[in-house]
């Protein structure tokens, strides 16, 4: 008799899973051994890196293409300057009120743009973010067109000294990159997550074993719209200044984020994480280039999706089937009972 | 009469952004694709007209002569070259791939002109213009809308009284059955690209006559053609160039109440539409 | 003397469906002049053997010879341009043309011969009457005499008509079965994959017998036995 197992481990995924805590914990002691320009570079590694995962669980399991979610990004930006500076709230309260908000807002306008179909639908939420970025530029509290400081007494107010502060805003980029690609690995393995993969596989078939297509996107756009409201104010919290145009920029939270997503693997989670080291990679050692580096990012982007739609890690797991991230299930014992 | 002023020069401004949609609107009709470079394919004809009009000393409207073939050229290359490999039921490659056309495009303007505004010289015929009443109309305003109106009737009437809009329909009923008549489907779509490029070309060179530009500014001219083609209704090209009217009016009016208002104005009156009529005003009639 | 190549030949034919194999190893040949008959049940790879030859699935090259020419790899519209017409099943008109807009996308190609606009309106009269109609308003039977007479209008060497008879009533499918030897009269050559077996033996000079993707019987339409035929294409 043999044994048939369904598992979703794999020899990789439990190496991975035992070093994670290692890593974690190392990770959270980086102010003591990185210096002040590493500790700030890690930052902005994992803000990118939640970025790309949120757009990612957006594009890649639920289908809607989004090239405005610069409209979240900038939207936490200026909600978490507006609490904070004009209604006096506690910057640490700030930020989970700022998500709830960013989550309310997209409600609505999900509800607006979702009657868009597929490319349409990615040109509508560039609107929105072009409604979002008018609309900011109107506020004079915040500093019209040309946009504000956060002013010294709340820096001050969240930790005390400037090393402290920094490694306050390090702890808040690395809690919030964990908590959103755990949050994104959890939800696709609950039963949501399962029925939003059988909706990218096949919709038809999808919606013929009644799954509600229209509220699995939803609530993905929803969450995802929070969550990046979210990322948006740590942006900003780091650094120290907003303005419409840098608040809602399509190349630095969109472009950027499309890149590294599609050279690490679309629709997939490792992708995401992949792509983010290798986008700063590149751009620690060829942001000199300027304007030729984002044209050759361009080419990379377009060269990959023609000619290995799957990015870096589809590539590598075809190659050697290894998965990080235990989400697939696989029937083990075949072979032994043969 | 200030504000029948503005509704007057807002539906002249719509004449240049149904040129921004046209082209977006004839190839969405064939193949289903979606430009994201569209924009920016509007900049890259003016600044190739700036370079044409300064190399060789011509105005901008004969520079036409130049730009709309090689705009074609470029069309129909970039079509057989990239965008067939992109075509398919998978809406992610089309949709990626012009995303980084987009981003290319733009960085190498800045690489070859920089980030200076730059504007087409017209001489006389940008400020000459005619009296209507109380009213001055501009004269290259009225060439734009003219011009148009003449294009929209153009595409109609290729599309439906020409072989090359049967071989377009025919396309894009089905692609297979348009094969087995001897339609190369590779050849038809660049061609359909090459036409539409040929129309952004005209864009973009009025675009330029009329205001200065760089090379971030078709990201906004994109969402103008885009929101013209939807509003208007999928399909329908009069639609297409109503919906360029009821934008450029909804601008002119919102500049009228307060300039910081004007694309924003544009923008919502766009989303109202968008909740009340989702298939717009005029969507074509399937069937 | 060698003998001249036939007109079409498959040799060897392994054609995929999706992820699954629909043909296996097929061989078949029709020569000039032939009206084949191609018969089999459901999923027996009629319809996969027709779009492999009009070029809808590419395959290796040498496995479909035109007049001894390999043209396996070629695209439709290239194999279209050497005179071999689809008549596909479920007609698939194109609902944004006319009837006759229809007609005229068919001789698109411009291969010369005897079949022009005036030659269908002959053969079919109710056309004629609805030129200017959308394809999509016409009745079955109607919208079958278009997809006809849009293979037509190319003025092939060959057509495949696959299964023109499907879903439409039995005082229709006489109707095109009537006009049929008009249609071949001339050295047309025909392959019909055809659902209806006494009638695909009747107009027909020679018959394949599909099964499970592999030919299972072949035989002259006038002479081949109903108990062959049974056992062909029931595998009993």
């Amino acid at each position: 008799m043999s044994t048939l197992t369904v598992t979703r481990r794999t020899r990789l995924s439990t190496v991975v899973l035992i070093l994670l805590a290692p890593i974690l914990i190392a990770l959270i002691a980086a102010p003591w051994w990185a210096g002040r320009a590493d500790l700030r570079l890690m930052g902005e590694i994992a803000l990118y890196m939640s970025l790309a995962t949120l757009w990612n669980l957006l594009a890649g399991y639920a289908g809607l293409v989004s090239v405005g979610q610069q409209a979240y990004v900038g939207l936490g930006g200026y909600l978490f300057f507006a609490l904070t500076m004009l209604a006096g709230i506690d910057p640490y309260v700030a930020l989970p009120l700022a998500a709830l908000a960013g989550a309310v807002i997209a409600a609505p306008v999900a509800v607006l743009i979702f009657r868009l179909r597929g490319a349409y639908f990615a040109i509508g939420t560039w609107v929105m973010a072009e409604v979002f970025r008018l609309s900011f530029a109107q506020v004079s509290a915040l500093g019209g067109g040309s946009g504000t400081s956060l002013s010294a007494s709340i820096v001050r107010g969240m930790a005390d000294g400037r090393a402290a502060r920094e490694a306050m805003a390090w702890w808040l980029a690395l809690g919030v990159a964990v908590l959103v690609i755990g949050a994104v690995v959890l939800f696709l393995r609950s039963r949501q997550g399962v029925a939003l993969t059988a909706i990218r596989d096949n919709e038809v078939a999808a919606r013929s074993l009644g799954i509600d297509i229209w509220r699995s996107k939803f609530i993905v756009y929803v969450v995802v719209g929070g969550l990046t409201t979210l990322v948006g104010c740590l942006i900003f919290l780091q650094k120290l200044r907003i303005s419409p145009d840098a608040a809602f920029s399509v190349n630095d939270w969109t472009a950027f984020v499309i890149f590294i997503v599609v050279i690490g693997g679309i629709g997939t989670i490792e992708g995401p994480i992949i792509g983010t080291l290798v986008f700063f990679a590149l751009r620690e050692t060829m942001a000199d280039l300027g304007t030729l580096y984002l044209i050759a990012l361009g080419l990379v982007a377009i060269v990959i999706m023609l000619k290995a739609p799957r990015g870096l890690w589809g590539f590598l797991r075809d190659r050697y089937n290894i998965e990080i991230f235990p989400l697939s299930r696989r029937v083990t014992g075949l072979n032994k009972g043969a | 009469m200030d504000w029948i002023n503005a509704v007057i020069q807002g539906v002249l401004l719509g004449g240049l952004y149904a040129l921004f949609a046209a082209g977006l609107s004839l190839i969405f009709g064939v193949m289903r694709l979606v430009n994201i470079a569209h924009g920016d394919l509007i900049v890259l004809s003016a600044y190739l007209a700036l370079t044409v009009t300064t190399a060789l000393g011509l105005h901008p409207l004969l520079a036409l002569v130049i730009v709309v073939p090689g705009m074609a050229l470029v069309g129909y290359t970039l079509q057989r070259a990239i965008l067939n490999r992109t075509m398919g039921d998978d809406l992610l490659p089309p949709l990626l791939v012009t995303f980084g056309l987009s981003v290319i495009i733009q960085n190498a303007l800045l690489a070859g002109y920089s980030a200076d505004p730059q504007k087409l010289q017209a001489g006389e015929i940008e400020t000459a213009s005619v009296a209507l009443g109380s009213i001055a109309l501009g004269v290259m305003p009225l060439i734009v809308f003219a011009t148009a109106v003449v294009v929209i009737a153009a595409l109609q009437w290729m599309f439906y009284r020409t072989a090359l809009g049967r071989a377009f329909r025919a396309t894009s009923d089905n692609q297979d059955i348009a094969q087995l008549m001897g339609l190369n489907r590779a050849h038809v779509f660049g061609l359909a690209m090459g036409l539409s490029l040929a129309v952004t070309a005209l864009a973009g060179v009025f675009l330029g006559m009329r205001t200065s530009f760089d090379p971030a500014a078709g990201s906004a001219r994109l969402i103008f053609g885009f929101e013209a083609v939807i509003i208007g209704g999928l399909g329908n090209l009069w639609g297409t160039l109503a919906g360029g009217v009821i934008l450029g009016v909804a601008q002119t009016l919102g500049a009228k109440i307060n300039p910081g208002y004007q694309i924003l104005a544009g923008h919502l009156v766009f989303l109202a539409i968008l909740a009340i009529r989702p298939r717009g005003l005029f969507p074509r009639i399937d069937g | 003397m060698p003998m001249p190549d036939p007109i079409l030949t498959i040799e060897g034919l392994n054609a995929h469906y999706g992820d699954f194999q629909a043909l296996y190893d097929l061989s078949m040949h029709v020569e000039a002049g032939e009206v084949v008959a191609v018969i089999g049940a459901n999923g027996a790879g009629k319809t996969t053997l027709l779009r492999s030859i009009s070029g809808l699935l590419r395959n290796a090259p040498a496995s479909v010879l035109w007049r001894g020419t390999p043209i396996g790899a070629m695209r439709a519209d290239q194999i279209a341009a050497q005179g071999i017409a689809l008549v596909p099943e479920g007609r698939l008109l194109f609902p944004s043309l006319s009837v006759e807009e229809n007609l005229i996308i068919g001789g698109q190609s411009g291969r010369k011969g005897p079949w022009n606009l005036q030659r269908v309106y002959r053969l079919f009269p109710v056309l004629e009457e609805r030129r200017n109609q959308a394809s999509t308003s016409l009745s079955g039977g109607q919208q079958q005499m278009v997809a006809i007479g849009r293979a037509l209008m190319s003025n092939p060497d060959v057509v495949l008509m696959d299964e023109i008879s499907l879903g439409l009533a039995p005082v229709i499918i006489r109707q095109i079965y009537e006009a049929l030897p008009g249609i071949v009269g001339e050295g047309l050559t025909a392959v019909l994959v055809e659902q209806d077996i006494s009638k695909a033996l009747s107009v027909s000079t020679r018959v394949y017998c599909l099964q499970e993707g592999r030919v299972s019987l072949e035989g002259q339409s006038q002479t081949v036995s109903r108990d062959d035929i049974s056992r062909a294409y029931f595998g009993v």
